[in-house]
C-alpha cells in the first residue's frame, strides 16, 4: 500500500487509539470498540483534508479494484462511497439492482461469487435484509463493507455522524443526544445507539409508540413519546425519515398528525442547548419530521453531514485495505 | 402356507407407560404384532435382538409432525428419505402434513404417499389431510373420501385454518369423523412479514418480529370452538407462554384439546440468531425460537402434563433455500434425528421428566391423540419398538443425517442418549 501524504498526520492525530481495526470487514458498529471508533474518526480527520485541496487524490488504494453493489435505491450513500474510492485511487464499479442479475432469479451468494471471480479487493454492499452483509462476510472471500442491511445496520451513516458531532462538540461523552422519528425501521437509529452508548453519550429516543421496537431500552437509550421531552437540554437532535407508506401499516394516522406530534419545529427546538446542532441521515421529508425552517436554520449541519460522509467512507476504506494489506504480508 | 416370522427383544429394561410395565422383560413380536411381555421367553427358533446394556425397550416412537414434502418438494425429502430418517431417530411412525404440491386434499394423494411409504418399508406413515381444498381456507376438502383413503388427521398447516367460521365447521365435520383438527396457530395479521421472535433479539438483528401473541390469540379462538363444537383439536407446536396458558385453561375446564411441542421450542431461544453465527438461517422456524420465558413455559407445559406430546415439525429445506438472506429464507428445520438426543439430554438426564413421562410424550401420547394403533407394547398391538439408550453419546452431524436435508441447528452438539435400535412390525430396520 502506497503511503498517503497525510499519514504522518494520521499517526500524531491517533495518540492512544490502535494502529488498525481488528476485523477485516466493516459489518456494522457492533464489534468496534471505542479505539477502533476513535481510530477511523481521526483517519478521517486526515481524509477530509484531501477534500479541500485542489487536487482531490492521493494514490492509497491504486490498483485495488472496489465493487459497490446496492441493491436498494440509494444516491447519497452510493455517491459517497464512489467519491471516496475515487479520491482514494480505487478502481471501482457500481453496481444497481435494476442492472444486476438479481431480477433473473439468482441469488445473492451467486450474484458475488461471480463478481469475485474478477477479483476485486473489497465489495460494498447495500441490501433490504438484514444481514446480508454477514452472510457475505461468512461465504466470501472479499472485504464487505456494509453500506446499510435492512433494518439493522448503516456503520458509516452512525460514524459520520459521531464525526459531524465531534467537529462541533469535541466529544461525544456526556452530551444528551435525542434521535426522534421511526424508530422501528431504522438502521440509522442502532448504528447509532451502539456507536454513540461506547463513546458514551446519553441517547433519548423519541417516536411514535407504534414505531418503537420491542427492548429498545436494552439498547440503552432513555425511551420517550414526547419530543419536548426528547429535545429538552439537548446538544443534538438528529431526527429519523418517515416513509409515508407505514400509514398502510397502521402505524400513524396521517402525515399531518405526524408532524404536530412529532415534527421538529424551530419552536421546539427552543427546548434544545443553546448550541444545539440538528443532523437527518436524508433523505429528508420537509413537513413531515422537519421543518424547512429547521432543515435550512442556523443549527442544521444536515449538509455538513453528507461532505463528512465521504472522509468517513474514505477513512474506513484506507484501514481495511492497510489491514488486508498487512495480514497479506503477515 | 405362509410361514411364522418370529423376533424376541430379549433382555432389557421394557418401559410401557399404556400399561404400567417397567421391568425387565422380554418381547416377542409373531407376525408383526406384539405376543407377550415376559420373563426369559423360549427362543425356540425365533431371531433374537439382544438389547445392549443399560438400554430401554419401549413402544415405537411416534412423530405427528412430519413434512415429508412428497409429492412435488422431492428436492428437499421423499417418504423414502424421510422415513429412513425417522427410523434412524428412533420413530417407527411418523403423521406427514399436507403442504406438499399439489396439496393433500384428495384421496388421490393420500394413497400415493401410502404407496410410496409401503415401497420404502421403513416407518409406518399416517398421512395427515388438508382441511380446506388446496390450504386456501375457502372450501372444506372432502374429509370423508380422505379419511377413508387414510388420512388421521386433518390441518392447513403452515397456514392457520384461516377464519373462525371455518375452523368451527371443520371441528363439527371432523367431530363427526372421529378425528381431530391440527391447528397451525398464528395471526397473520400480526405475524405480517415477520421472520423473528418479536423482542431484544430480532430488534437488534433488525429483523421483522412475530409476538408470541400472534400464536396464543388463535390458540385461544380454538379452544373456544372446540368449547362451543364438543369437538377434539390439537394445536401445533406451541412456542409462546401465552399459548400455554391458554390450553391449560381449556383443559382445566374439560375442553377437548391437546398439545404439542417441538424440542427447538423447549432448547432454544432467540438469543442464538446472535451467536455463534448471527442470522443463521437454520435457526429461522414458524413459529420462531422465542424469549427464555416462553421456553421456560414449554418446560413447565412438559412437566405438569399442560403439554401432551413432543413431535419435531421436521421440515426440510434445500441448502440452496437456506443459504440466502435471513428473511428470504424458508421456515424449518429437520428434526427426526435429533428429538430424542435432546428429550433425553435436556429433560431426562436434567431429572425434569423420567423415563415414563418421556415414552408418553413421544409414543403412548402421540398414539391416544391420533387415535393411531400403536404406542403400547400390549399384546396384539403393532410389533413397534424403539431400543432407548440412555447414556450413548450422540454427536449431531448435519452431514451424516439420513434426512435428505441438513437445516438443523444442532450441527456439531453433543447430547447424551440415542437409539440402539428401531423395530417396525418385527423387522429391526435400524441399529446404531
Amino acid at each position: 500500500m502506497t503511503a498517503i501524504p497525510g499519514d504522518r498526520l494520521i499517526a500524531d492525530i491517533t495518540g492512544t487509539a490502535p494502529a488498525t481495526l481488528r476485523s477485516r470487514h466493516l459489518l456494522g458498529i457492533d464489534g468496534l470498540d471505542a479505539g477502533e471508533i476513535q481510530l477511523i474518526l481521526d483517519t478521517a480527520e486526515a481524509m477530509k483534508e484531501i477534500g479541500t485541496r485542489s487536487v482531490k487524490k492521493v494514490p492509497t488504494l491504486r490498483g485495488r479494484t472496489v465493487v459497490n453493489l446496492f441493491f436498494e435505491p440509494s444516491t447519497r450513500t452510493r455517491t459517497s462511497f464512489e467519491v471516496a474510492e475515487k479520491r482514494l485511487s480505487a478502481d471501482t464499479l457500481s453496481i444497481a439492482t435494476a442492472m444486476s442479475s438479481v431480477t433473473k432469479g439468482e441469488s445473492l451468494l451467486d450474484t458475488v461469487r461471480n463478481i469475485e471471480a474478477m477479483a476485486p479487493d473489497m465489495i460494498v454492499i447495500r441490501h433490504a435484509s438484514s444481514g446480508a452483509p454477514h452472510l457475505l462476510a461468512r461465504m466470501c472471500r472479499s472485504t464487505i463493507v456494509n453500506a446499510g442491511d435492512g433494518m439493522h445496520e448503516h456503520p458509516t451513516q452512525a460514524l459520520l455522524d459521531a464525526f459531524t458531532i465531534r467537529a462541533h462538540k469535541k466529544r461525544l461523552a456526556g452530551l444528551k443526544i435525542a434521535i426522534v422519528g421511526d424508530l422501528l425501521h431504522s438502521r440509522v437509529l442502532r448504528s447509532n445507539l451502539l456507536l454513540l452508548k461506547t463513546m458514551g453519550a446519553e441517547v433519548w429516543t423519541c417516536g411514535p409508540a407504534t414505531l418503537i421496537p420491542a427492548g429498545l431500552e436494552r439498547l440503552g437509550p432513555r425511551i420517550t413519546t414526547s419530543i419536548d421531552e426528547a429535545v429538552e437540554g439537548a446538544d443534538v437532535v438528529m431526527m429519523l425519515r418517515i416513509q409515508q407508506e407505514r400509514m398502510h401499516g397502521h402505524f400513524f394516522p396521517s402525515v399531518r398528525e405526524y408532524f404536530s406530534l412529532f415534527g421538529l419545529t424551530s419552536e421546539r427546538l427552543r427546548r434544545a442547548a443553546g448550541d444545539v446542532i440538528v443532523m437527518h441521515p436524508g433523505p429528508m421529508n420537509r413537513g413531515v419530521e422537519i421543518d424547512s425552517e429547521v432543515a435550512d436554520g442556523a443549527s442544521s449541519v444536515i449538509l455538513e453531514q453528507v461532505s463528512n460522509g465521504v472522509a468517513i467512507r474514505m477513512a474506513v476504506l484506507y484501514l481495511l485495505a492497510g489491514r488486508d494489506t498487512a495480514g497479506n504480508e503477515g | 402356507m405362509s410361514v411364522t416370522t418370529r423376533l424376541i427383544v430379549k433382555g432389557g429394561r421394557v418401559v410401557d407407560p399404556a400399561t404400567g410395565t417397567d421391568g425387565m422383560f422380554d418381547v416377542l413380536i409373531e407376525d408383526g404384532v406384539i405376543r407377550r411381555v415376559g420373563k426369559d421367553l423360549p427362543v425356540d427358533g425365533a431371531e433374537i435382538y439382544e438389547v445392549p446394556r443399560g438400554a430401554v425397550v419401549a413402544p415405537g416412537l411416534i412423530d405427528i409432525h412430519v413434512h415429508l414434502r412428497e409429492p412435488g418438494q422431492e428436492h428437499k425429502e421423499t417418504v423414502a428419505t424421510g422415513t429412513a430418517s425417522a427410523v434412524a431417530g428412533g420413530f417407527t411412525a411418523v403423521a406427514c402434513m399436507p403442504n406438499t404440491t399439489p396439496v393433500n386434499d384428495h384421496a388421490g394423494i393420500t394413497q400415493f404417499i401410502l404407496k410410496k411409504a409401503s415401497e420404502a418399508g421403513l416407518a409406518r406413515v399416517y398421512p395427515i389431510g388438508a382441511v380446506s381444498l388446496g390450504q386456501k381456507g375457502d372450501q372444506l376438502a372432502e374429509l370423508g373420501e380422505q379419511k377413508a383413503a387414510g388420512c388421521v388427521a386433518f390441518t392447513d398447516d403452515g397456514h392457520p385454518v384461516a377464519t373462525a367460521l371455518l375452523m368451527r365447521r371443520a371441528l363439527e365435520y371432523a367431530g363427526m369423523l372421529g378425528v381431530p383438527i391440527i391447528d397451525h396457530c398464528e395471526d397473520p395479521s400480526l405475524k405480517g412479514d415477520g421472520v423473528a421472535h418479536e423482542g431484544y433479539y430480532a430488534s437488534a438483528l433488525g429483523l421483522r418480529g412475530i409476538p408470541g401473541v400472534a400464536e396464543s390469540l388463535m390458540v385461544e379462538r380454538d379452544v373456544s370452538l372446540a368449547e362451543l363444537t364438543g369437538a377434539h383439536v390439537h394445536i401445533a407446536h406451541m412456542s409462546a407462554r401465552q399459548s400455554i396458558r391458554a390450553v391449560r385453561w381449556g383443559k382445566d375446564r374439560g375442553v377437548r384439546v391437546t398439545c404439542e411441542v417441538a424440542p427447538h421450542h423447549f432448547t432454544l431461544t432467540d438469543e442464538a440468531l446472535e451467536a455463534p453465527i448471527k442470522y443463521d438461517t437454520n435457526l429461522k422456524m414458524n413459529p420462531p425460537l422465542r424469549e427464555a420465558a416462553d421456553r421456560d413455559a414449554m418446560l413447565e407445559g412438559i412437566i405438569d402434563g399442560t403439554v401432551d406430546l413432543i413431535a419435531t415439525d421436521h421440515a426440510p429445506h434445500h441448502a440452496d433455500e437456506k443459504m440466502v438472506e435471513f428473511d428470504r429464507a424458508p421456515f424449518g428445520i429437520v428434526g427426526l434425528e435429533t428429538a430424542v438426543p435432546i428429550v433425553f439430554d435436556r429433560l431426562v438426564h436434567t431429572g425434569k421428566i423420567g423415563l415414563s413421562r418421556m415414552i408418553a410424550l413421544l409414543s403412548t401420547n402421540p398414539a391416544a391423540v391420533m387415535h393411531l394403533a400403536g404406542g403400547t407394547l400390549a399384546e396384539g398391538s403393532p410389533g413397534d419398538i424403539t431400543v432407548l439408550a440412555p447414556d450413548m453419546s450422540v454427536t449431531v452431524s448435519a452431514a451424516a443425517l439420513r434426512s435428505k436435508s441438513k437445516n438443523t441447528p444442532f450441527d456439531g452438539w453433543t447430547f447424551r442418549g440415542g437409539v440402539a435400535a428401531t423395530i417396525v412390525a418385527g423387522r429391526i430396520v435400524y441399529r446404531a
